[in-house]
């Protein structure tokens, strides 16, 4: 299997990689700082580490301790689900290749989300979000209507670049506007209401999409920071979607005024 | 009465196919998932989903796709529901068009379609390379309108422990646990389906999620579900390694031209090209996979000392890369740091798919009453070889005609219940005591890291009789070894390593299924290979392998395949005998 060609390509020195974790027990618990002392490998990232801990759940003072608990799943960056602080940065952690990483390599949990347990937070409020922003195309059924509309392949590449967002967090933990303090719903759902106002059926439902970004925690709360663009592990373009979004909204909020 | 709602397990595409069909009839669906249902491994999909709508105007047609598929199968595959798969695609294409996925264009506005292997037309629709991704939030946002409506509750992060099976063998519900709370509740409905995915995990690394564990399926088969053809693995020839997981370089990339070569004598040399003309790059995945660890394994060809070939796709213009392949090509250059539209890749086979599963009938019914089976989990659409981008259309296609077989179900019997669901419950929870309080020497998750290096190493690409008893006889010393476990973490709450325990169970219960339908099978037939015994036999295994649960391991049986439309005929890919 693939895994054959993974021989030790560097035998020179034996080095260990050095791992600082901020552990929690729960919501409401302390947070302590974990580390964590593991062999060299070629190809570690940051959740083989993780990985290597559970199999031996020793650290670094060589006290036994309970293992890491963290979200993943798919390990190739296309689930979202392994966000994390990696060395103060938000991303994916099966991303974060560990040659790559400054050592120690400290990880945290997301800031702007409750704590589950070390570093698997509660990121239910992103899909919250997109239900109450109908980030969905209106069928009329599931049974044979036939082919949907032509469209042009700059149109599709348009779209597909904003059907790329996996919900993962990144740009709601580096926006200044999303915070406790704060109803702004973020970039990721702004970005799902230009991608479905966008299709040409999704199209039919955008007035009352739009109607949704309008109120608080929409649209006007957003700082126009940037950082949101700057995170995205998917290069989302969403400060373009967010700018055209407000001159949709201001043409919507004038036509309302004068009645159409 | 209260409202009727009915129970799927799973929410990747096919239980979310599911899902969508019973709540368009106005009837409530309870969706269990272990992730929230937009991270399921569904989204690993890369290149593409079959339809033969011929677009391309090459003649292409449901029948040659239905063909294509039995023969790529090696003839394992019930042939009546495969034709009814491949007949319903192009509806399938369209609908998911009308959802929003952003399929790839052709230049006057229609979907375009690409090659794959094992066809020798342009049939697989594709989104960028993300395809199985888009496909999954497309039904994803579906599911979540009718969750606004309040059709639709979903219990994310939940897991499915067993199905709730009453004194007349009928499943009236399941028993789940939170795997926040870690607490277990048991849910009550007259038609339960399992949407719950492939094995992979099975074996360590593969190109497989880490919630592709097959704990349900497995579950359900010591429950007394037949789980059939299990021996029957599918070995992905062109993955990365990783200490985590082994990563899928698609299909696609050689639909689009990709060669594969490996350095001999100083020359490229494209073995594949020159072993397989007829097909050449786009031979099915058991033959590349076979042909790249002779080529490795045989021949000793080796690159940079490493057990690899090369996947080259630098010929290509390097826009249209992006175009059609950056969403695989961006992994490779993410995880290896090599961008390879400049640079071939180094690839390796690695397991990807399980063609086995619990054993279901056109219905997609298993033999307990009430449950139900679609998507990976289920054995019925792939034989002895899938045929890269059917396994999306599987998927959905079982979510689509389970979802009206379920209600169609439900209005016929609402089974009693009894005492059932209260004694499973309590069963479940003794069986959590019993593993919270486990105080052992041995580390679940070292012993999973064995499993898995025994699997792959004996169970993979080549079966050899003595290794593969071998296999066995580890096994049983793992699940001996599994009772000494002891636990790391009492936590009450998000207590992986609890369920990971559970899991580890069931995955040494399905490994014993796998080997053991391996080590029965004389021949060699699509993804199973002995060489030993390299030819195909007709005579005594053209069968469908079905094992059963019991205490001192599980029991094989045979049934026909049904071979009513297509006469079964060799298979060769080096020439064209069509």
């Amino acid at each position: 299997m693939a895994d054959e060609q993974n021989h030790e390509q560097n035998k020179a020195e034996p080095k260990n990689i050095e791992i600082r974790v901020r552990r929690q027990d729960g919501p409401g618990s302390e947070a302590s700082w974990e580390e964590f002392s593991l062999p060299w490998k070629a190809q570690h990232n940051v959740i083989s580490l993780l990985m290597a801990i559970q199999a031996a759940p020793v650290n670094a003072a060589g006290q036994p301790t309970r293992p890491v608990v963290w979200d993943c799943n798919c390990l190739e960056e296309v689930c979202g689900a392994c966000t994390m602080i990696v060395n103060g940065r938000v991303r994916q952690a099966c991303t974060a290749l560990a040659d790559e990483l400054e050592q120690p390599i400290q990880l945290e949990p997301m800031s702007k989300f409750p704590v589950l347990r070390d570093l698997s937070v509660d990121r239910s409020r992103m899909f919250e979000k997109l239900k109450e922003v109908h980030a969905w195309v209106q069928l009329d059924g599931s049974h044979d209507l036939g082919p949907g509309p032509r469209q042009s392949a700059a149109n599709q590449e348009q779209t597909y670049a904003f059907s790329r967002c996996m919900t993962c967090g990144c740009c709601l933990e580096a926006c200044p506007q999303y915070n406790d303090d704060s109803d702004f719903m973020g970039a990721s759902a702004l970005g799902q209401v230009f991608l479905f106002n966008l299709n040409p059926i999704g199209a039919v439902q955008s007035e009352e999409r739009l109607e949704t970004i309008m109120g608080l925690g929409g649209l006007s709360d957003c700082g126009n920071a940037q950082n949101c663009v700057a995170a995205c592990p998917k290069d989302i373009p969403l400060t373009k979607a967010i700018a055209s979004l407000g001159r949709d909204v201001t043409v919507k909020s004038l036509r309302d005024l004068l009645g159409r | 009465m209260a409202e009727q709602r009915l129970i799927v397990v799973g929410g990747g595409l096919a239980g979310l196919m599911a899902t969508i069909k019973i709540a368009e009839a106005g009837v409530g669906v309870d969706l269990f998932s272990v992730v929230p249902v937009k991270r399921s491994h569904s989204v690993c999909a890369q290149g593409g989903i079959n339809a033969a709508v011929n677009l391309k105007g090459e003649g292409d047609s449901p029948a040659i796709h239905f063909d294509d598929t039995v023969y790529g199968g090696d003839f394992l595959a019930n042939q009546t529901p495969v034709r009814s798969m491949c007949d319903k695609a192009p509806e399938i294409i369209y609908l998911l068009d009308r959802m929003g996925v952003p399929f790839s264009r052709t230049p006057e506005g229609n979907l375009d379609f690409r090659r794959f292997g094992g066809t020798k037309h342009h049939r697989t629709a594709f989104a960028g390379a993300t395809t199985g991704q888009q496909l999954l939030y497309a039904l994803d946002e579906q599911v979540r309108r009718y969750e606004a409506e309040g059709l639709v509750r979903k219990f994310e992060n939940w897991e499915f422990l067993s199905a709730v099976v009453n004194e007349a063998g009928t499943c009236t519900g399941i028993t789940a646990l939170d795997l926040l709370s870690m607490q277990i509740e048991v849910f009550e409905a007259p038609s339960v389906l399992l949407a719950t995915g492939g094995p992979g995990i099975v074996y360590g690394r593969s190109t497989n999620s880490m919630v592709n564990t097959g704990t349900a399926a497995a579950a359900a088969y010591q429950q007394g579900a037949t789980y059939a053809n299990g021996e029957f693995i599918q070995v992905h020839p062109t993955a990365i390694p990783g200490q985590d997981k082994l990563r899928l370089i698609s299909e696609s990339v050689r639909g689009e031209g990709g060669r594969l070569w490996t350095m001999r004598d100083g020359k490229p040399w494209y073995f594949l090209e020159e072993w397989y003309p007829a097909y050449g790059n786009l031979v099915p995945r058991d033959i590349a996979s076979r042909a790249i660890h002779k080529v490795v394994f045989e021949h000793g060809i080796k690159i940079d000392d490493q057990n690899c070939v090369y996947l080259d796709v630098t010929h290509l213009d390097p826009d249209m890369l992006t175009r059609k392949l950056g969403g695989v090509l961006e992994i490779y250059e993410k995880f290896m740091g090599v961008d390879p539209r400049f640079t071939p890749m180094k690839v390796f086979p690695a397991v990807h798919y399980s063609m086995g599963g619990l054993w279901v009938d056109a219905e997609q019914k298993t033999d307990i009453p009430g449950l139900f089976a679609a998507g990976e989990c289920e054995y019925q659409y792939h034989g002895a070889n899938r045929l890269g981008a059917n396994s999306l259309l599987s998927c959905i296609y079982g979510g689509m005609i389970v979802g009206p077989n379920m209600l169609a179900r439900s209005a016929e019997t609402a089974g009693e219940g009894g005492s059932a669901a209260a004694d499973e419950k309590a069963r479940m929870e003794n069986r959590f005591a019993g593993l919270r309080s486990m105080d052992g020497t041995e580390n679940a998750y070292a012993l999973w890291n064995e499993l898995g290096d025994w699997m792959t190493r004996n169970v993979t690409v080549e079966r050899h009789n003595d290794r593969l008893k071998e296999t066995d006889d580890k096994l049983q010393e793992l699940m001996e070894r599994w009772q000494n476990i002891g636990m790391n973490d009492h936590g009450q709450r998000a207590n992986q390593e609890l369920s990971f325990t559970n899991q580890l169970w069931n995955m040494l219960e399905l490994a014993r299924v796998i080997t053991l339908g391996a080590l029965a099978r004389d021949e060699s037939r699509g993804a199973h290979f002995k060489p030993d015994f390299p030819e195909r036999d007709d005579e005594n295994f053209l069968k469908t392998t079905k094992a059963t649960w019991a205490a001192d391991g599980p029991q094989l049986d045979y049934e026909d395949v049904d071979t009513e439309h297509i006469v079964p005929r060799a298979r060769v890919y080096n020439v064209d005998i069509r």
